[in-house]
């Protein structure tokens, strides 16, 4: 089977999954305590003046209608207006999805620059005091709060140093790298303690391998024993727990993105659960299992690309 | 074939190997001693955890990363055990070669065979690319996988264990060694393929003028195909010697046993059955000999201390205080 046909498949099978994720989406929003309507008309607004919001949102229809509408609207590319935004909900998050990826990409680059040689280091000198340094550090690093941790570099690093920007997002990328740094590191210091964990034992693993052994006996060069035979084999596992903390990752966003004033979908989330802005959350929500899901795919695409045996499956 | 005229290749002596685990001392291998000459094919025997595999991993430096080797690897007038590893490393594949038992996991599942042979040439060798690839042809040809052209792509999970073993071997030796440690190179596959691995082990061997240290469990293998015999016990070298003269009167009460556990008319490559009783635990040796709780010829002396090798006809050594004289052996 060609990638291409696989990718169509996986794609294929993604559609029941989007089905349930919109009924979903769909009860969760309507299961929120409190009334858009009344939110959106503010204190003063008489019962009629609330009643028009309602039926001008479709809020008067039976529910079975509103599913239909929602999913039609969807599969159409209409997530229909934010309430709060006063614009299509479409473009809203067109303009904050790209933020988001950026400082998730980004996130994930810093944890895997910091975890990767650590973990290497830490298996290779296993039980010794290199690797005992390094697991002790990365434990206080999981079990510090992302907020936490966030809090202290902005007050320390951008307050009191004015090293880095208190919030924003910069126009070009070099603006971008230098204004996401903060939130970034906030978010690769809790994921790279993971990463670290999970390739540490995967390297000590690989490195017992009976096939790096006899990588050894053949005289390789280390450096092509570790880089060829022990970090491929390595990257397998952290590559799928990477892709499966993916969402854990964007959750983590949404904390960062708020203590950090970035401008992406995660804060935008926060703030459109606030105002009760019930399109807005279905597009965010959607938008996020979408980006979840193509993650998987990529994950496992690329797994495939790294183990022969995963192929032609 | 005559090993008298020949002088060794490989000369260890006083091999210890000592792994440390949770604050204690394991000898796996102590005071081991032998040589191998050039066509000569030295048996390595004795029961599971005696130290065969630790002392084909210290002799080739990998034992080393993960353990404390002392003694001496004599190898062409330089000491392997004293060489830094990036010298080491052109003896290793090079002029040593080693197969392991276990050709399912000896062989990196995400490269392809063709690149897992050509590496070993590209370290050991000038060739160039075209000229490797012609050589790993030459080779898979050689340890008889059929188009061996078309498989040089093809992943180790697409060969049956039986060719996987082919393609160990022909990586072990694409460098041409002189010297090929196979640690129980067949133990792991089919009964009906251990004979046609073995033999085309031992006829490359052979072909090619190397040394053979051969691991096995089976005592027909060793009188069929070995010219000496080494027989391990608790990281000890027990009794050495000619295949012939050891098996025809072992001197050994342990290598009694083991012999004794083979029946008369012994059909080709029976698998060694065990003594009574089981060896000791490497961190709690009895203080005498080592074979003492389990020997039937035990004296007083056994329990004080332990025998050293020593010469009891003119090429046959045992290590022992009280050594069978009369036993009978069945295999040769
Ligand atoms: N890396 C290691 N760390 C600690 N102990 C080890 C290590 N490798 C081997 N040992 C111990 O050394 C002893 C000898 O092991 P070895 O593998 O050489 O036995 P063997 O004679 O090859 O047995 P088998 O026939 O089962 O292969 C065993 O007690 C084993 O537990
Ligand atoms: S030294 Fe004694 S205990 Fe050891 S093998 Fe010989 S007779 Fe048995
Ligand atoms: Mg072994």
């Amino acid at each position: 089977m060609s990638s291409l046909t696989y990718i169509f498949k996986r794609l294929l099978m993604m559609i029941p999954t989007f089905f349930l994720v919109m009924i979903i989406i769909f009860l969760l929003v309507r299961l929120l305590p409190g009334d858009p309507a009344i939110a959106m008309a503010g204190d003063r607004a008489s019962d009629a003046d609330i009643q028009a919001i309602r039926e001008r949102l479709g809020l008067t229809e039976p529910m079975l209608v509103q599913f239909w509408l929602f999913l039609s609207n969807t599969v159409q590319g209409d997530l229909g207006q934010s309430i709060l935004m006063r614009t299509d909900v479409i473009d809203v998050i067109a303009d904050r999805l790209p933020i988001t990826v950026f400082l998730t990409i980004y996130s994930v680059a810093l944890s895997l620059l910091i975890a990767g040689p650590l973990a290497f280091v830490a298996a290779l000198n296993r039980g010794r005091w290199p690797d005992a340094v390094i697991r002790t550090v990365f434990q206080i690093g999981l079990s510090m709060p992302v907020f936490y941790i966030g809090l202290v570099l902005l007050t320390f690093l951008a307050a009191q140093l004015r090293l880095f920007p208190v919030g924003g997002y910069g126009d070009t990328f070099g603006e971008r790298l230098y204004h996401l740094f903060l939130p970034s590191i906030t978010v690769a210091l809790y994921t790279s303690a993971i990463i670290m964990r999970n390739l540490r034992s995967a390297v000590i693993e690989v490195l017992d391998a009976e096939y790096v052994q006899f990588a050894r006996a053949k005289g390789l060069p280390s450096r092509l024993v570790l880089g060829r035979h022990v970090l491929r084999n390595a990257l397998i596992s952290t590559v799928t727990l990477l892709g499966l903390s993916i969402g854990n990752l964007m959750s983590g966003t949404l904390v960062t993105e708020t203590v950090f004033a970035v401008p992406g979908m995660g804060r935008l989330m926060l703030e459109a659960i606030f105002a009760r802005d019930y399109p807005l959350i279905q597009g965010l929500t959607l938008t996020f299992a979408i980006l979840v899901s193509f993650v998987f795919l990529m994950t496992d695409l690329f797994q495939s690309r790294l183990d022969p045996r995963m192929r032609l499956q | 074939m005559s090993m008298e005229d020949q002088k060794p290749i490989l000369e260890v002596n006083e091999l210890n190997t000592t792994f440390h685990r949770n604050g204690r001392a394991l000898p796996a291998v102590r005071d081991v001693s032998f040589s191998v000459a050039r066509g000569e094919v030295l048996g390595l025997v004795g029961e599971s955890g005696s130290g065969k595999s630790v002392t084909l991993r210290s002799i080739i430096g990998l034992a080393r990363r993960y353990g404390d080797v002392t003694g001496q690897v004599r190898w062409k007038g330089s000491d392997l055990v004293a060489m830094p590893d990036r010298v080491l490393r052109h003896k290793q594949g090079r002029e040593i070669a080693m197969i392991f038992q276990e050709p399912m996991t000896s062989l990196n599942p995400l490269l392809t065979v063709g690149l897992q042979l050509e590496e070993s040439l590209r370290a050991h060798t000038d060739l160039q690319r075209k000229a490797r690839h012609d050589r790993a042809v030459e080779m898979l040809d050689l340890v008889g996988i059929p188009s061996a052209a078309q498989r040089l792509k093809d992943y180790p999970h697409q060969f049956s264990g039986g060719m996987r073993q082919r393609v160990m071997i022909a990586i072990a030796l694409a460098a041409n060694p002189k010297l090929l440690l196979a640690d129980e190179p067949t133990t792991a596959l089919d009964v009906t393929i251990q004979a046609q691995i073995l033999d085309l082990i031992l006829r490359l061997a052979q072909d090619m003028d190397m040394g053979v240290v051969l691991v096995t469990h089976d005592l027909g293998v060793v009188a069929q195909t070995c010219d000496n015999l080494a027989v391990m016990y608790a990281g000890r070298i027990v009794e050495q010697g000619p295949v012939r003269d050891v098996l025809r009167a072992p001197g050994h009460p342990y290598t009694v046993g083991l012999m004794r556990s083979v029946p008369e008319n012994l059909p080709p490559r029976t698998p060694l059955s065990s003594v009574p009783g089981v060896p000791p635990s490497l961190d709690a040796l009895p203080t005498g000999c080592v074979f003492a709780p389990r020997c039937s010829s035990c004296i007083e002396p056994c329990l004080q201390d332990r025998p050293a090798l020593t010469l009891i006809t003119d090429r046959r050594q045992v290590a022992c205080f009280n050594p069978v004289t009369n036993a009978k052996g069945n295999v040769a």
